[in-house]
C-alpha cells in the first residue's frame, strides 16, 4: 500500500494543478504579503526598502483608515446581514406560497438586479439616487421632500444599492434550503397549535441553520470587497463619507502611489474577512 | 485498481500537454514589449474619456503619416490610454515599469515628471538635445519645465498654458457690469460674484474648482491662482528653495482657503454637490459655460479646444460671448495680476526599446509647422519663440494674445517628487471648507499635519 512509486504516479495527474496554483495563486499573494512591508512608491522614489511594521504603525494611527474600518463595518452588516440576508429569506419564505406566476415575475426581476455587470449596477443606482434622479422624481412628484442623495446620505446610499443587487443569491440559497425542510414536521409544528413566528423560529431556522451560516458567509466576504459599486457611485465621497476599505486601499496605492502602505491595508481587509468567518464557521459547527 | 501504463502515460501527456497549451499564451504575451520590433515606435498618450473630443489623436495621426513617408519602413504605433487625468498617471507608470510593457514615447505632465524621474522611470534626452538645432527655440522657463534636480532634461515641452477669469458677457449686461470687466483686487472680483448673484437668478455666479473629485485642476486652477496673489509675490508660497523644504500653511494660505470657504459658505459657486462631482471640468466646458449659465469662472487657457470647429461641442461665438480678465493679487498689491503654467512633454521611457526612434519621432512633431498647427489645435501656449512672433499663430485664435503675454508674469509649481502629495493635501484642505466640515483655521492645521506626512517632515514655518 505504501509504495512510494505509486503514490507519486497517483499524485502526478495533479501537479500541473498544483504548480499552477502555486505560480498564479499562491505567488502573488506571497509576493503581496512581502510588498506590505516595504515601502514600495509607484512614483517619486528611487529605491524601495524593507520597513517592518511601519505600514501597519501608519494605518492604526490613520483617522482616515480607521474611518474606512467603521464603514466597511456599516456598510458590511446594513447591507449585508441585514439587507441581503434578511431580505432574501423573506423574498423566500414569500415566494414558496406564491402562484408560480409571482413566482417567476418576482425571480425574475431579482435575478436581473444579480447578474448584472457590477459597474451597470451601480450606474443604474448613480442614475436613481443622483440629485436629477429618478427617486427624487418621484419625491417630488409625491410632494415630498427630496435631496442628493449621494451627498447626504452616501452610506446608506451604496448600502441600499448592495442590497439591491445582491438579495437575489441569498434569496437563491434560502430557497434551496426551505424546499429541504420536510413538510410532515411544520405540518406536525401547526397541527400542535404553532403559529407563523414560532414555527419560524422553532422549526424553520433550526432546520435551515447551516444554511443561513454559509450564506452569511459568502454575502458578508463578497460585501467586503465590494469596489466598483460604491466607486461609481460616489467614489468613496463626499469627504471620505462612503470611504470602505476597498476604496481607501486604491486610493493609497494607486492615486498617492503609495504601493506598500495600500498593500499593507489590503491585508488588514484580509484579517477583517478572516474575523467574519471565524464567528461564522463557528455557527455552522454548532449542532441543534 | 491500479492503473495500466498505456493509461498512466496517456494522462500524463495530456497533462503535460495541458500545461505547454495554458503556459503559452502567457509566454508568447512576454514579447509584445517595445523592444520586439527596432522598426516600430510605440506612442502612450493620454485620450479624452469624452469620445467627441478627438483633437490629440487627430493631431498624431497626421504625423505618423508623415513620420511613415518620411522613414520608409518604419512604423508608428499609437498606444492611447483612455483614462481621467489620475488614473492615466498611474496606468503609465506602471507601464513604465517593465521593459516588456514600456512604449518607446510618452506623455508626461511635468506636474509628475520630477516624481517619474526620481523613480527612474526616464531617460534623460541632453545627447539628442545637444544635436538639435531647434532645442535653441524653445524658450527658457519652458526648457526648465522638463529640468530634474540633477541638472539633466527629461522632456520636450509641447506648449505651455496660462490661466485667467472667463466671464459671461450676456450675464455681466444683465447685471449691469461692464463688459471689459477687469478686477484689481479679491474683492472686485466676489463684489462682481454677489452682484450677479442678487440681479441673475438662475445663473451660477462664480466657478473655483475645489476639492478632491477635481484633482489638480483644484490645486492649479483654483487654490493657487489665489495662494500665489498673496504676499509681496517675490518668494513661492509652497516651497522654501534656500532650505528645500515645503512652507506650513501661513496667512496667505488661510486668506485664500478664506476665498474658497466664502465662495461657497455664500452659494455664489455651483452646489456643493455639483463642484465635487468628478465630472465638473467637463459640465463646465461642456455644458455651464456654453449655455450661459456661468458668469465667471477661473479657468486655465486651453478651454476653447472644446469649442473648435470638428472637436464636438463646436461653439465659434464663444469669443464674442466670453470675456477675459487677470486674476488680480489679492489687494491689487504689485505685479497685479496672478497666472500659474504647468504644462506637457513628450519622455522617452528608461525601458523603451527604440529611443532613437523615438527621439526622431519628437522631431517630426517639433518641427516650426508641425508645432503651430498643435498649438492651434490644442489652444496652447506656444513655447517656441519662432511660433510665438508668427504673425500667423497670434491671430489664429482669438485669446491667443491675452494668454501669451501672461506668460511673462506666470508662475510655475514646485514639482518637486513629494508635489503630488502636497497637491493632495490641498485638496484635502479645500474639500473641508468648501462642504463646511472644518473651519479655515482648522482645515490650515489639517494641512500642517498633511503636509509633514507628505514630504517626511521637510516643513518650514513662514
Amino acid at each position: 500500500m505504501s509504495d512510494p512509486r505509486r503514490s507519486l504516479a497517483r499524485a502526478l495527474p495533479v501537479a500541473p494543478a498544483v504548480v499552477l496554483l502555486l505560480l498564479f495563486l499562491a505567488g502573488p499573494i506571497a509576493y503581496c504579503a512581502y510588498i506590505a512591508f516595504t515601502d514600495l512608491q509607484l512614483t517619486g522614489q528611487a529605491h524601495s526598502s524593507f520597513v517592518g511594521f511601519a505600514n501597519f504603525r501608519t494605518a492604526f494611527g490613520d483617522e482616515a483608515f480607521l474611518n474606512a474600518v467603521w464603514l466597511t463595518l456599516v456598510f458590511t452588516v446594513v447591507s449585508s446581514l441585514v439587507g441581503q440576508n434578511t431580505l432574501g429569506l423573506a423574498l423566500a419564505a414569500l415566494m414558496q406560497r406564491a402562484s408560480k406566476p409571482v413566482r417567476t415575475l418576482t425571480g425574475g426581476v431579482v435575478i436581473t438586479a444579480w447578474v448584472l455587470p457590477e459597474v451597470v449596477a451601480g450606474f443604474l443606482l448613480y442614475a436613481f439616487f443622483r440629485k436629477e434622479g429618478t427617486l427624487n422624481a418621484i419625491l417630488d412628484a409625491l410632494h415630498l421632500p427630496s435631496q442628493n442623495w449621494l451627498y447626504t446620505l452616501p452610506i446608506l446610499a451604496v448600502s441600499f444599492a448592495n442590497v439591491w443587487r445582491g438579495t437575489a443569491f441569498s434569496m437563491l440559497v434560502y430557497s434551496a434550503a426551505l424546499n429541504e425542510i420536510p413538510k410532515e414536521i411544520t405540518e406536525a409544528a401547526e397541527v400542535d397549535g404553532a403559529g407563523g413566528p414560532r414555527r419560524l423560529w422553532h422549526i424553520t431556522l433550526p432546520m435551515i441553520r447551516r444554511s443561513i451560516g454559509t450564506n452569511l458567509m459568502l454575502n458578508t466576504l463578497q460585501t467586503l470587497s465590494v469596489f466598483g459599486l460604491i466607486w461609481v457611485m460616489t467614489r468613496g465621497g463626499p469627504g471620505n463619507k462612503s470611504q470602505t476599505l476597498p476604496l481607501f486601499m486604491y486610493e493609497q496605492a494607486f492615486q498617492n502611489s503609495m504601493i506598500g502602505y495600500g498593500t499593507a491595508v489590503a491585508l488588514l481587509l484580509l484579517l477583517v474577512g478572516s474575523v467574519f468567518s471565524v464567528m461564522y464557521m463557528r455557527l455552522l459547527r454548532t449542532e441543534v | 485498481m491500479r492503473p495500466t501504463a498505456a493509461r498512466f502515460r496517456s494522462t500524463s501527456v495530456l497533462t503535460a500537454l495541458l500545461a505547454v497549451s495554458l503556459a503559452a499564451p502567457t509566454l508568447t504575451a512576454c514579447g509584445s514589449g517595445s523592444g520586439s520590433d527596432p522598426d516600430t515606435v510605440k506612442i502612450s498618450f493620454k485620450q479624452s474619456t469624452d469620445n467627441s473630443i478627438h483633437v490629440m489623436d487627430d493631431y498624431l495621426a497626421g504625423i505618423k503619416k508623415q513620420f511613415e513617408k518620411e522613414n520608409p519602413g518604419k512604423k508608428v504605433e499609437l498606444v492611447p490610454i483612455k483614462a481621467p487625468d489620475s488614473e492615466y498617471y498611474t496606468k503609465l507608470q506602471q507601464m513604465l515599469r517593465s521593459p516588456k510593457t514600456a512604449p518607446d514615447l510618452v506623455y508626461e505632465d511635468t506636474f509628475l515628471i520630477n516624481s517619474d524621474i526620481t523613480s527612474g522611470y526616464l531617460k534623460p534626452l541632453d545627447p539628442y538635445l545637444a544635436k538639435w538645432k531647434d532645442w535653441d527655440q524653445f524658450i527658457d522657463t519652458a526648457k526648465a519645465a522638463a529640468k530634474a534636480e540633477d541638472g539633466k532634461t527629461y522632456g520636450v515641452p509641447d506648449g505651455t498654458d496660462t490661466r485667467g477669469l472667463w466671464f459671461d458677457k450676456g450675464i455681466f449686461e444683465k447685471a449691469g457690469l461692464p463688459a471689459d470687466w477687469q478686477p484689481k483686487t479679491w474683492d472686485d472680483v466676489l463684489a462682481a460674484a454677489r452682484t450677479v448673484k442678487e440681479k441673475v437668478p438662475g445663473v451660477t455666479p462664480l466657478n473655483v474648482y475645489t476639492g478632491k473629485p477635481a484633482g489638480e485642476a483644484a490645486t492649479m486652477q483654483g487654490f493657487e491662482m489665489l495662494l500665489y496673489g498673496t504676499g509681496d509675490g517675490t518668494s513661492d508660497p509652497l516651497y522654501d528653495k534656500g532650505t528645500k523644504k515645503w512652507v506650513a500653511g501661513g496667512q496667505g494660505f488661510k486668506d485664500a482657503l478664506g476665498f474658497v470657504h466664502t465662495v461657497y459658505q455664500e452659494k455664489l459657486g455651483t452646489d456643493v454637490s455639483q463642484a465635487l462631482d468628478p465630472n465638473i471640468q467637463t459640465i463646465v466646458r461642456g455644458e455651464l459655460l456654453p449655455k450661459g449659465k456661468l458668469a465667471i469662472d477661473l479657468d486655465g487657457s486651453w478651454l476653447p479646444q472644446d469649442w473648435l470647429q470638428g472637436s464636438g461641442h463646436e461653439w465659434p461665438e464663444w469669443s464674442k460671448e466670453l470675456g477675459l480678465a487677470y486674476m488680480p493679487t489679492q489687494h491689487g498689491q504689485a505685479p497685479g495680476k496672478v497666472s500659474m503654467s504647468g504644462g506637457w512633454t513628450w519622455s522617452i521611457p528608461a525601458k523603451a526599446g527604440n529611443p532613437d526612434l523615438a527621439f526622431k519621432f519628437i522631431r517630426t512633431m517639433q518641427t516650426k509647422a508641425n508645432a503651430q498647427k498643435w498649438y492651434i489645435a490644442n489652444s496652447g501656449i506656444a513655447v517656441r519663440k519662432d511660433v510665438a512672433s508668427d504673425p500667423a499663430y497670434v491671430k489664429a485664435q482669438p485669446g491667443i494674445k491675452f494668454f501669451t503675454d501672461l506668460v511673462s508674469s506666470t508662475h510655475y509649481r514646485p514639482a518637486y517628487p513629494a508635489y503630488p502629495k502636497v497637491s493632495t493635501a490641498i485638496q484635502e484642505a479645500m474639500e473641508s471648507v468648501t462642504t463646511g466640515d472644518a473651519s479655515v483655521d482648522k482645515a490650515a492645521s489639517d494641512y500642517d499635519e498633511a503636509l509633514k506626512a507628505a514630504t517626511d517632515n521637510q516643513v518650514v514655518q513662514k
